[in-house]
């Protein structure tokens, strides 16, 4: 039998399937939230079970300025995107740096907290069971930001050397919704390390 | 019948020399290539992990045996278990997959074909490192080399002072990165199914195959993945001195187990859902029926899937969990077996009333039927926690996993391979040997699977050594070593109906079996861009509707 005697069948008017990027990214994102629920568990199952200090409520101190940067960022990378669409290279890539500005400077406060925890407090990841759980947590998440960050920068220098146009907005959408994602487990994060872990 | 490939007369194809055609098989992304290579990869990882099944059964075959030390028996079970269930079964099934996906559905290849062959060198290299533990793990303090903490590594005896060296590492290490692979598998699948269907081929027309491992890719998203969460964990506690399974800072050792089997027991059903589908293919075929209850089966699969990510603690009884918790596990354990029971009811609706031809495929398909059968109801008995506290950790328990995964995902495989090697060699295994390989398998099987459950039953403990004489257990073990010894026998007969037939076997044809879905309608071996044009489906058989243009399945569709 030939495939042309397949094709008897009448074709279906209309045959739309869903984006394989949208589809890969949204499973990505099912995998890694599995990945950070067991470690929230751990975190949380933890808790107050140390048998030595420092406990949270004794050095955590409420990022809240880095935090916001984060979730403005999810804004920024939203419109970026949107300016894209509309052919709007200038805002875009106004937009798309500001996003890697904001991901940058959350990773810096990421940085500067651990820094004080490490030589003011003396929390490493060995010293009890804060410090392990406290560090793998918030370390994975600043994985997968520095992931996202080099990812936004690779297409930001390929925006700069003129290779992003419109007809790619919507890959560039698949990295929006990796970086969206990454904003929301911090806010998931930030709940359980710093306001119920305290 | 024409084939699919575009044949241009005269042309004389110059033999390529070996590492030319090596080169392509190394750098290749195409998704027929990789299922075989998955395929076969998985199948010297099944002649290392049945050897060391042996070496374990010579050891058990009589009381007070020293056929090894105790040191290397631990690492056999250890290196039995991880190889069986991570570098076979796990890749022989997405080589199935990734080779049969596509096809049935009617695309060119997987939606991302790079990181199809990404995933495949990963869960190599997975492999390669476990096995590589044998010469590279030969550390500190004269620390053993290959892990020895059994396949699910309980802690503390993961702990730098229970286990130096880096035997536990590689392990670590090997299952980390083959389940990276796993995962980048199921996204491929997933976004395949999703995406690439043909014109016409709507969710409720894929193929069973094709339903059932979407399903299978679904769970594997959220069920490898606390394995790989908590193996960072364990690297965390093993290299930087973390505390996460540290008894002795507070960390608990139960945690540890609580992952391990969220992981481990979806696990199982992501092994035997594509089993499931095998089985949904083939004995309609083989029955001459269409398959009984199409969208029953489907919601049975999403069932199972679902009760399945909520039974794991059914491995930890022993443990000491509180009642709510035994009887939560204990009920939704009991569970699974209904939409299980559906499956199997439907598969004999199938074959009820068909015209059966046994050919190899279906005698293994019939054995799956039984045997997985039996092994849902020891499951079932296992299920009611009394039951379990008598018999956990015991000969009963590994009697019980084994009938699943060899009468079970075996079987299947195996009549997996009678059905499609036809399709992806374009040669028909031979049915002599093959009844040779199936009689010659259900006989050792049953010797020793069936007979297992009694020393189990008896109080022999899973993973002992040795064992005193006089406690009826010699006559017992020594029949079960037989048994294995006779399935040793039969798989070797399998692989070498493998290699002949590949030579001499007789030419399949497109559709040996007279079958009706997709892969069957374009040559073999397929063509690289597998077919000349894109087909279009109206219906759940496009090949009964091809065949049979007088009466399609489309008109009741």
């Amino acid at each position: 039998m030939s495939a042309a005697a397949i094709s008897v069948v009448e074709m279906p008017k209309t045959w739309t399937l869903p984006y394989r990027g949208k589809v890969a990214m949204a499973c990505l994102i099912i995998a890694e939230s599995a990945i950070f629920t067991i470690f929230l568990v751990a975190y949380l199952f933890y808790l107050g079970k140390s048998l030595t200090g420092p406990t949270p409520r004794e050095v955590l101190e409420t990022p809240i300025f880095f935090t916001i940067c984060l979730l403005s960022s999810s804004i920024t990378v939203h419109f970026a995107g949107k300016s894209l669409e509309r052919n709007n290279h200038p805002a875009f890539l106004a937009l798309w740096s500001l996003t890697i500005i904001l991901g940058g400077l959350f990773l810096f406060g990421t940085g500067t907290e651990w820094h004080r925890l490490i030589y003011e407090h003396g929390l490493t990841i060995s010293t009890n069971l804060f410090g392990t759980t406290y560090y793998s947590l918030v370390g994975l998440h600043a994985f997968h930001v520095s992931a996202g960050l080099i990812m936004l920068t690779v297409v930001l220098i390929f925006a700069l050397a003129g290779r992003v146009h419109e007809d790619q907005a919507r890959r560039i959408d698949v990295l929006a919704l990796y970086w969206h994602f990454v904003d929301a487990v911090w806010v998931v994060v930030f709940t359980v390390a710093y306001i119920v872990g305290r | 019948m024409s084939s699919n490939a575009i044949t241009i007369q005269g042309l004389e194809v110059e033999e390529k020399p070996w590492v030319d055609s090596l080169h392509q098989w190394v750098t290749t992304v195409d998704h027929k290539r990789l299922g075989v290579l998955y395929i076969l990869y998985a199948l010297v990882f099944l002649l290392l992990g049945g050897i060391e099944a042996l070496i374990i059964r010579i050891q058990l075959m009589h009381s007070h045996n020293n056929f090894v030390s105790p040191q290397l028996f631990n690492r056999m079970f250890t290196m039995h278990g991880t190889t069986m269930i991570f570098f076979v079964a796990m890749p022989i099934l997405f080589g199935f997959a990734n080779y049969l996906v596509p096809l049935m559905i009617g695309a060119r290849d997987m939606a991302f074909p790079r990181l199809n062959a990404f995933s495949f060198w990963l869960s190599a290299l997975g492999g390669f490192l476990l096995y590589f533990s044998l010469v590279g793990a030969n550390g500190l303090y004269g620390a053993g080399n290959a892990p020895d903490v059994g396949w699910w590594a309980y802690a503390p005896l993961t702990a730098r002072a229970f286990s130096p060296g880096h035997s536990t590492d590689y392990w670590t290490l090997a299952l980390l990165v083959s389940g990276f692979g796993s995962i980048g598998t199921a996204i491929n699948i997933i976004a395949t199914i999703l995406c690439l269907r043909c014109p016409g081929m709507k969710l409720n027309r894929m193929p069973l195959l094709v339903w059932l491992n979407l399903v299978m890719a679904g769970m594997l998203l959220i069920a490898i993945t606390p394995l790989s969460a908590a193996q960072i964990m364990l690297l965390i506690d093993r290299y930087f001195g973390g505390h996460f399974f540290d008894a002795q800072a507070g960390g608990s050792a139960v945690l540890w187990m609580h992952f391990f089997w969220i992981f481990g027991h979806p696990e199982v059903y992501v092994l035997i859902i594509p089993c499931f589908a095998f089985m949904s293919e083939i004995i309609p075929v083989f029955s001459r029926k269409p398959i009984f209850g199409y969208p029953v089966m489907v919601a049975a699969t999403v069932c199972i899937a679902f009760v399945s990510l909520s039974v794991w603690a059914h491995h930890m009884f022993t443990v000491g969990m509180n009642s709510y918790a035994n009887s939560f596990f204990t009920i939704t354990t009991m569970a699974v077996g209904i939409p299980t029971g559906i499956k199997i009811f439907n598969w004999i609706g199938t074959m009820w009333g068909g015209r059966i031809q046994f050919k190899t495929p279906m005698l293994f398909s019939i054995g799956f039927l039984f045997q997985f059968l039996i092994a849902g109801l020891t499951g079932i008995m296992m299920a009611a926690a009394p039951f379990d506290w008598q018999l956990s950790l015991s000969y009963f328990v590994v009697a019980h996993f084994h009938y699943v995964i060899v009468g079970g995902i075996l079987f299947a495989l195996f009549a997996a391979f009678y059905y499609w090697y036809p399709k992806i060699t374009g040669r028909m295994l031979s049915e002599r040997l093959g009844k040779w390989h199936f009689w010659l398998f259900l006989i050792g099987f049953h010797l020793t699977f069936d007979v297992m459950h009694i020393p189990g039953l008896l109080g022999m403990p899973r993973r002992i050594y040795t064992y005193e004489p006089g406690r009826d257990w010699d006559t017992l073990n020594l029949i079960v070593s037989i048994g294995a010894f006779i399935q040793a026998i039969a798989i070797l007969v399998f692989i070498w109906n493998l290699i002949s037939s590949y030579f001499n076997g007789a030419k399949a044809g497109n559709d040996p079996w007279d079958a009706w879905t997709l892969e069957w309608s374009t040559s073999s071996p397929p063509p690289a861009y597998n077919f000349a044009t894109v087909p279009v489906v109206a219906s759940r058989r496009p090949l009964w509707d091809l065949k049979h243009p007088e009466d399609p399945d489309s008109l009741y569709d």
